[in-house]
């Protein structure tokens, strides 16, 4: 769906072949069959596992069933994660999109004078993909721990209380997804920037609009392709995302997400419809935001 | 992009006089569905549909016993926990690689369990199935052994390969779960108790509820092996957890109070064996852990900074076993490599490492040659009145496993 809406501005074929092309189709191939492998089938799985039931003799396996209150069930129980994953998505993107606007606004803008600047920093956002973030995000613990550099000096400045600490807070979580998404914010933004026809930007000011009124009324609309681009990279995986919200990682009790709650389910509790269930929640509610945010920034703004 | 179609026209029975559109339009009839495409699909849906009842159904009955293949293939894998082997300076460990010299077996040492229960689930899959999991033999605690064997996804153990199971200690020769220890053995037991960090804390910790204390705020960590977090907890309401005459009440009780101290903010993080990093980066000055894994801690940072203790209220006591695998195909070398580890001197090689319980009885004499210093550790050799403190955390039904593991999971997410 999200495609779709991101293609409207397709190039219109000049002809209509007149016959089949099996070449095509057996190009095709391919992508279909591992679309129905590792897409369909799970997901068909992902459904019937959630209306499973527990098996009355052995712990932890499940009959097949048409158990739909689960569902419920699981909304009620984990409604709160629920609406804070999405919050701490939300909270993600918009820290992304206000770190990463300037910073791709520089590199694609006002860098293009110097290539081996610009280049140089393209690297360095790209850089941190090297490094796996499981990697990154444990070096973040250390550093952010109650012994670590910053801690210290906040305390050393009276900025944080005796008792006050970083790791297993929600703002360690939503410090941790800013940071391991900003990459994803800042490329796409960069390559439209980077397209940017200053001489709009010229004429813009020709007209007597002020800076403010520039960036407002040219570059953002010029620029929307990459803002929307950026932040559903962002904003989907950060609301399913379970590593920066995990005990063993930046979170704690008080900040779980949907991430974790699927996750004990999956390997703790060994609840399987549980798990599924809130996975096919996670899903929807994912795929309804989507479709209304391309809907409304891709055929109103964007055409 | 000056091109761009704005509307999709309408479909109107005249047709459109501009080309461009015409085609379009074409285009669009071409691909809706025609009665094949559609038998096309619904036959791609139909498979679709097996393959997902494949992926979902589990085979019906118990898995078999690989072939053993172990005279041909001299190498093993072992999954253990962390800190619960000795080792020396360069991260090598010395027993392993004399025992490698002695048999000619190649000996993978995994640090692959931090959790009972994510440990299975990454391995359960295969287990049902009857595959190799990638580990041979692997250590895991009573409970967990308990579940496996019910399931049959354990090999039965050969006594005839392991002559030096008469070293097995008497009291661990017959638990409830493996009468005989046909499935399993021993590799270490252990308490679970407090620990602090001594420069802290120079008092020290006496009792669980000193882990309440409002100075401690944010700086408790708990297992999350719900037997010894909530074990500690329910010992100190005066619960004896080993005995069959609590239930749900008590659990409650316990499960209420643990809840009280997450909400509240008074407990940092629940964790396996990890709990080990929040204590050496300072997240954590006090916490519930494991006996042994405090001196290795301890080793790490190079200083007495932690201290342990078992509560006045009483510990829990349990035991980490060696299973083999249904789906491993080297069951014979991993008999080999559990007889070699039941030789009393290696088992007080080993103990004077990891400072846990040996089941190894003569390993006491043997460590009055290596260590005589630790001959009277009571985390290695407890006597009765350290004995008397702890209890086993007594065997749960199904059905109070699958409501406490719940009440206890729901706990720590916050829900």
């Amino acid at each position: 769906m999200a495609i779709t809406a991101f293609t409207g501005s397709a190039t219109v074929q000049e002809a209509v072949p007149r016959k089949r092309s099996w070449v095509a189709l057996v190009l095709l191939l391919p992508g279909l069959l591992y679309l129905v492998l590792f897409f369909l089938v799970p997901l068909v799985s992902l459904a019937i596992t959630s209306l499973e039931v527990p098996s009355a003799t052995t712990f932890g396996q499940y009959d097949a069933a048409f158990n739909w209150q689960t569902y419920g069930v699981v909304v009620s129980q984990y409604g709160t994660q629920i609406l804070r994953s999405f919050l701490y998505a939300l909270l993600a993107t918009v820290f992304a999109l206000l770190f990463s606007y300037p910073l791709a606004y520089f590199i694609g803008v006002k860098a293009r004078r110097w290539p081996i600047l610009q280049g140089l920093m393209i690297v360095l956002v790209i850089a941190p993909f090297f490094i796996s973030f499981l990697l990154r995000t444990l070096a973040w613990k250390a550093i952010l721990s109650d012994d670590g550099v910053v801690v210290g000096a906040l305390k050393a400045l009276s900025l944080m209380g005796p008792q006050g600490h970083f790791t297993g807070t929600p703002v360690a979580v939503v410090f941790g997804l800013t940071y391991n998404f900003i990459p994803f914010m800042c490329l796409p933004l960069y390559t439209t920037l980077e397209r940017l026809d200053v001489r709009y930007l010229e004429a813009s000011t020709d007209l007597y609009a002020g800076p403010f009124h520039t960036f407002r009324t040219v570059t953002i609309p010029l620029s929307l392709p990459g803002i929307v681009s950026g932040t559903l990279l962002t904003f989907i995986p950060a609301a399913g995302d379970y590593v920066n919200a995990s005990s063993e990682f930046l979170g704690g009790t008080s900040s779980t997400m949907i991430g974790n709650v699927i996750q004990s389910n999956f390997l703790v509790q060994l609840n399987y419809p549980a798990a599924a269930a809130l996975s096919i929640i996670l899903m929807a509610i994912i795929l309804v935001i989507v479709s209304v945010y391309v809907k409304r920034s891709g055929t109103d703004d964007l055409l | 992009m000056l091109n761009v179609v704005k509307e999709w026209p309408a479909m109107t029975r005249t047709m459109p006089q501009d080309p461009m559109i015409l085609s379009l339009i074409q285009q669009a009839k071409q691909a809706s569905f025609s009665r094949r495409s559609v038998l096309t699909s619904a036959g791609i849906g139909a498979a679709t549909l097996a393959l997902a009842a494949c992926s979902t159904g589990g085979p019906a009955g118990k898995p078999t016993a690989a072939a053993d293949k172990s005279s041909g293939d001299k190498t093993l894998t072992w999954a253990n926990w962390s800190y619960y082997l000795d080792q020396d300076d360069s991260k090598k460990y010395p027993t392993l690689i004399a025992f490698e010299k002695q048999s000619g077996i190649k000996v993978t040492y995994d640090v692959a369990v931090d959790d009972n229960n994510t440990y299975y689930a990454k391995v359960k899959d295969q287990l049902a199935l009857g595959q190799d999991i990638g580990a041979d033999t692997v250590c895991l605690t009573d409970w967990m052994v308990s579940r496996l064997i019910g399931l049959g996804y354990v090999q039965k153990l050969d006594h005839s390969k392991i002559p030096n199971i008469k070293n097995l200690s008497p009291s661990l020769q017959n638990p409830d779960f493996d009468k005989g220890r046909n499935y399993s053995l021993p590799w270490q037991s252990g308490f679970a108790g407090l620990c602090w960090n001594k420069e802290k804390l120079p008092n020290g910790l006496k009792n669980v509820s000193d882990l309440w204390d409002p100075a401690l705020k944010g700086k408790v960590g708990v297992l999350s092996e719900m037997r010894d977090t909530i074990g500690l907890i329910m010992m100190e309401q005066g619960v004896d957890i080993s005995s069959k005459n609590w239930g749900d009440t008590e659990f409650s009780k316990a499960i209420d109070e643990f809840r009280t101290q997450v909400k509240g903010g008074q407990i940092r993080n629940i964790k396996g064996n990890s709990y080990a990093d929040d204590l050496k980066s300072g997240d954590t000055i006090a916490a519930i852990v494991w006996s042994g894994d405090v001196t290795s801690i301890n080793g790490e940072v190079g200083g007495d900074k932690f201290g342990f203790a078992i509560p006045d209220t009483g510990g829990t006591l349990w035991s980490d076993n060696y299973i083999v695998p249904i789906g491993s195909p080297r069951k014979a070398n991993a008999e080999e490599l559990i007889n070699y580890y039941y030789e009393p001197e290696v088992a007080a090689t080993v103990a004077a490492y990891v400072n846990y319980i040996t089941p190894v009885v003569g390993a006491k004499e043997a460590m009055a040659k290596i260590d005589p210093s630790l001959v009277d550790n009571q985390l290695i050799f407890p006597d009765a009145t350290t004995l008397d403190k702890v209890k086993i955390f007594r065997t749960l039904t199904n059905a109070e496993q699958s409501k406490y593991t719940v009440e206890f999971e729901s706990v720590g997410l916050g829900a």
